[in-house]
C-alpha cells in the first residue's frame, strides 16, 4: 500500500493576525507557519493504516519556514519518505496553485490512497482534497472519520451533519479528507525528534510554476467589524457583569 | 518504535534498574527494604496500580514491563513525600518515578491533556500555548518600567526569572506585579528576559519528557550568556530547582535563589517599609519544590513574620510533611486524568487544612498554587472566607500599597 500524504501549513493563529499594506493580504513579517490542524489528522490516520496493513507512507509540502521540522517528526512517528516542494512559494499561493503543483508530484509516486486534511482554515478557494481528486482523475470522500482497506478498495466513514454516519466503499487510487484520525495524533518525545534529524533525508523536487487559475481574486482583506447591532462594552469585570446583566433583563433572558 | 520492543525485552527491567543507578544516590535502591512506607505516604498510593514499593518489587522480579503497560504511574505529582520518608534514602521521585515516566512517555502511553502541554513547550516554549511575544505583557504599566535585557543591553544585579504561570495565568500574573512592585520599592536592580525566556522545562522534566527539558535549558542558558547578571531570582520554586539542581549539568550553572530567599536576607531593609497592619490569622503552604526538594522552610516564614498583624497559624502538615497542591510533575496538566482515577483533588485535601487551622488567608509561594487553591476553596464549603494569597501579594498589602 502506498499512501500520500500531502500536507501545508497554515498561519499559527497563537500570534495575532495583520493585515499588510496593500489591504489584501496577512502582513507576514510576524506570521509563524503551523502544520495544518486536519493535515496532522490525516498523518495520523496514514500511519495507523500502516501498522494495521504495512505499506509505506510519504509525506508531501511546499518548502515554507519551519516544513523541515514537521517533516522530521513525521519521521519519527512512522513516516517513511519525505519529499519538499522547493518552488516560489514566499509570495504566497492558492489552494488551485498548491492541488496542480501536489498533482504534478504525486502522479508519479503511482499512489494506491492519499489522505489530507478535509480542510484549513486559509481555504479561501475550496480545499486541496477535491482539487487534488479533480486533477488526478481520481474519487474524492471528504470529512472521513475512519479508514478500513480491502482487497483493492477503501471504506471510509464519513460524518454528516445531524448525527448521521455514512460508510461508502470506493475503488483505488482515491483520495481522502481526513476529519479525524482514529486515534488523536500521537505525541513524539524530543529525543525521537532529535533522532530523526540525524538519520532521515528529505528529498527536495522542484516544484512547477505556480498557477492559481480558478481561484478567487481578493478584493480586501479586513479584521471584524463592530456592526450596528453590537454594543461592546468595556471596563472592570464588575461593570461589565452589571451591564451584562441589566441587558439581558432588558432583552427579557432574564 | 523500538522503545516499545525494548520495554517488552526479559532484560528490560535489569536496564532500567541500572538507569536508576545515574541518578545521585541512586544505587541506593539496592537497599529498598519493601517497608511500603513510600505507597503509604503517596497522596495517590491507594490508587496507583503500582505504587512506589511495588515498582521496585516488580523490578527485582524482572516484570516490570507490566508497570510501563499501566497508566497509573500518572498519578503521581513528584511532590517528594516517598522520597522524604523512605528510610533507606533512596531518590524515588527524580529517580524511579520519573525514570518510569520517561519510559512511558517513549512508549506513547501518555494521557492527552498532558500531550497538548508538551507539544505547547516544544512550539511555543511554554506549557500554556501563549505566544512567546507577550511573555512580558503582564510588566505593562508598571512604573519604574521593568527592563527586558534584550533592550537595555546593561547589566543588572538580579536577572529576575519570571517563569509560564507568572507571565501568563490571569491570576498568577498579579502575584508576579506584586512581587515587581516589592522589588521596586527595596530598589533592587532587576531585569527580566522577556521574549527571550522559556519555560525552565522541570515540570516537563518529571513528567518523564528529559529531551524537551533539555531543549528549555539550552534556550535559557543561550539567553543568560547574552547579559550581564550577578545572580539568578526566580517566583517559581520549580525555576530555582531546575536551575539549582538540574541546569548544571548541562553546563548552565549560575547563582540563584528563590524570591522568599531573596527577600528574607534583606528583612532589615524590608521591615520598615511594611507599615500598614495585616490583621489576619495566616497559615503557610510549603511548596513541594521549596521545601522538601530544596529545604527551605524558615525564609518564607521569616517574612511572613515580619509583617505587623499576622498572626501565623501552622496547618497539621506542614514543613517537610506539607501536602502537595497536586499540580507537580505533570499533575498540573493532569487535572482531568487524576479526577477521573481519582474523584478527589489534591488542592482542596489541602485547603481543607487550611480551613481547619481557623486562618482566613491560605499564603503560597508557588505560581501553581494560587490558581489551584483558588478553585479548590470553591469546591471545599467551609472555605467560603479563605482568601488565596502569594507571599508577594501580602507584603504589598502591608506595604499600604
Amino acid at each position: 500500500m502506498n499512501i500520500i500524504v500531502p500536507v501545508k501549513l497554515v498561519p499559527d493563529l497563537v500570534e495575532e493576525l495583520t493585515i499588510d499594506s496593500s489591504g489584501k493580504a496577512l502582513d507576514t513579517s510576524w506570521l509563524r507557519l503551523i502544520l495544518n490542524e486536519f493535515d496532522d489528522h490525516a498523518i495520523e490516520q496514514a500511519i495507523l493504516l500502516k501498522e494495521r496493513i504495512g505499506g509505506q507512507v510519504t509525506i508531501v509540502a511546499p518548502d515554507v519556514e519551519g516544513i523541515d521540522d514537521v517533516l522530521y517528526t513525521t519521521v519519527a512517528k512512522g513516516a517513511d519518505r519525505l519529499i519538499k516542494l522547493v518552488g516560489d512559494f514566499a509570495g504566497g499561493f492558492n489552494n488551485h496553485a498548491l492541488a496542480r503543483v501536489f498533482s504534478a508530484v504525486i502522479k508519479e509516486l503511482q499512489p494506491d490512497l492519499l489522505l489530507t486534511g478535509v480542510q484549513a482554515h486559509n481555504d479561501l478557494d475550496g480545499s486541496v482534497g477535491p482539487l487534488l481528486a479533480e486533477q488526478l482523475g481520481m474519487p474524492y470522500i471528504g470529512y472521513v472519520a475512519g479508514v478500513t482497506l480491502t482487497d483493492g478498495n477503501v471504506i471510509a466513514r464519513k460524518e454528516y451533519p445531524g448525527g448521521l454516519i455514512a460508510e461508502m466503499e470506493v475503488t483505488l487510487p482515491a483520495v481522502l479528507g481526513i476529519q479525524a484520525a482514529q486515534q488523536p495524533p500521537r505525541y513524539i518525545a524530543v529525543s525521537k525528534v532529535r533522532q530523526a534529524m540525524k538519520t532521515a533525508t528529505i528529498e527536495e523536487q522542484t516544484a512547477a510554476e505556480l498557477d492559481p487559475t480558478g481561484g478567487l481574486t481578493i478584493g480586501r482583506m479586513f479584521q471584524p467589524e463592530a456592526g450596528a447591532q453590537a454594543t461592546m462594552i468595556t471596563g472592570e469585570v464588575n461593570e461589565i457583569a452589571a451591564r451584562l446583566v441589566s441587558f439581558f433583563k432588558e432583552l427579557g433572558i432574564l | 518504535m523500538a522503545t516499545i520492543a525494548f520495554s517488552q525485552s526479559p532484560s528490560f527491567s535489569k536496564t532500567f534498574y541500572s538507569s536508576l543507578y545515574k541518578v545521585i544516590e541512586g544505587e541506593r535502591i539496592q537497599t529498598c527494604l519493601q517497608c511500603g512506607m513510600c505507597s503509604g505516604v503517596c497522596p495517590f498510593g491507594y490508587l496507583m496500580d503500582f505504587p512506589p514499593g511495588r515498582m521496585i518489587a516488580e523490578l527485582r522480579a524482572n516484570t516490570f514491563d507490566r508497570v510501563i503497560k499501566a497508566d497509573t504511574v500518572w498519578m503521581c505529582v513528584s511532590c517528594y513525600a516517598c522520597t522524604e520518608v523512605c528510610p533507606a534514602k533512596i531518590p524515588l521521585t527524580p529517580g524511579l518515578m520519573t525514570r518510569a515516566k520517561e519510559e512511558l512517555l517513549m512508549a506513547g502511553n501518555i494521557p492527552s491533556e498532558l500531550q497538548n502541554a508538551l507539544e505547547n513547550s516544544q512550539r511555543y516554549n511554554n506549557p500554556l500555548g501563549e505566544s512567546p511575544r507577550k511573555r512580558a505583557d503582564w510588566a505593562k504599566g508598571i512604573e519604574p518600567e521593568v527592563k527586558i535585557l534584550g533592550k537595555t543591553k546593561q547589566p543588572v544585579d538580579v536577572l529576575w526569572f519570571i517563569g509560564d504561570y507568572p507571565s501568563y495565568h490571569p491570576r498568577v500574573r498579579s502575584a508576579t506585579r506584586a512581587l515587581a512592585q516589592v522589588f521596586n520599592a527595596l530598589g533592587v536592580d532587576f531585569g527580566i528576559l522577556g521574549p527571550e525566556e522559556n519555560s525552565d522545562g522541570d515540570s516537563q522534566r518529571l513528567a518523564g519528557e528529559h529531551g524537551l527539558f533539555e531543549v528549555l535549558a539550552e534556550k535559557n542558558g543561550r539567553a543568560f550568556g547574552k547579559y550581564q547578571f550577578n545572580e539568578i531570582v526566580t517566583t517559581d520554586p520549580h525555576a530555582f530547582n531546575a536551575l539549582k539542581n538540574e541546569y548544571p549539568a548541562l553546563g548552565i550553572s549560575y547563582p540563584v535563589r528563590h524570591f522568599t530567599q531573596f527577600l528574607a536576607e534583606r528583612l532589615d531593609q524590608l521591615k520598615p517599609i511594611l507599615k500598614q497592619e495585616v490583621k489576619a490569622r495566616v497559615t503557610y503552604h510549603d511548596p513541594c519544590y521549596l521545601g522538601r526538594a530544596n529545604g527551605v522552610y524558615d525564609e518564607p516564614r521569616a517574612l511572613l513574620k515580619a509583617i505587623p498583624g499576622v498572626e501565623l497559624e501552622e496547618m497539621s502538615h506542614n514543613r517537610n510533611t506539607s501536602l502537595c497542591c497536586g499540580g507537580g510533575g505533570g499533575g498540573m496538566w493532569l487535572d482531568g486524568f487524576q479526577w477521573e482515577k481519582a474523584h478527589v483533588r489534591l488542592s482542596e485535601w489541602r485547603v481543607r487544612e487550611a480551613v481547619t487551622t481557623g486562618a482566613s488567608i491560605l499564603v503560597v509561594a508557588c505560581p501553581y498554587e494560587s490558581p489551584r487553591f483558588e478553585d479548590a476553596a470553591k469546591m471545599v464549603q467551609q472555605a467560603g472566607q479563605l482568601a488565596v494569597k502569594d507571599i508577594a501579594e501580602l507584603l504589598v498589602m502591608a506595604m499600604g500599597d
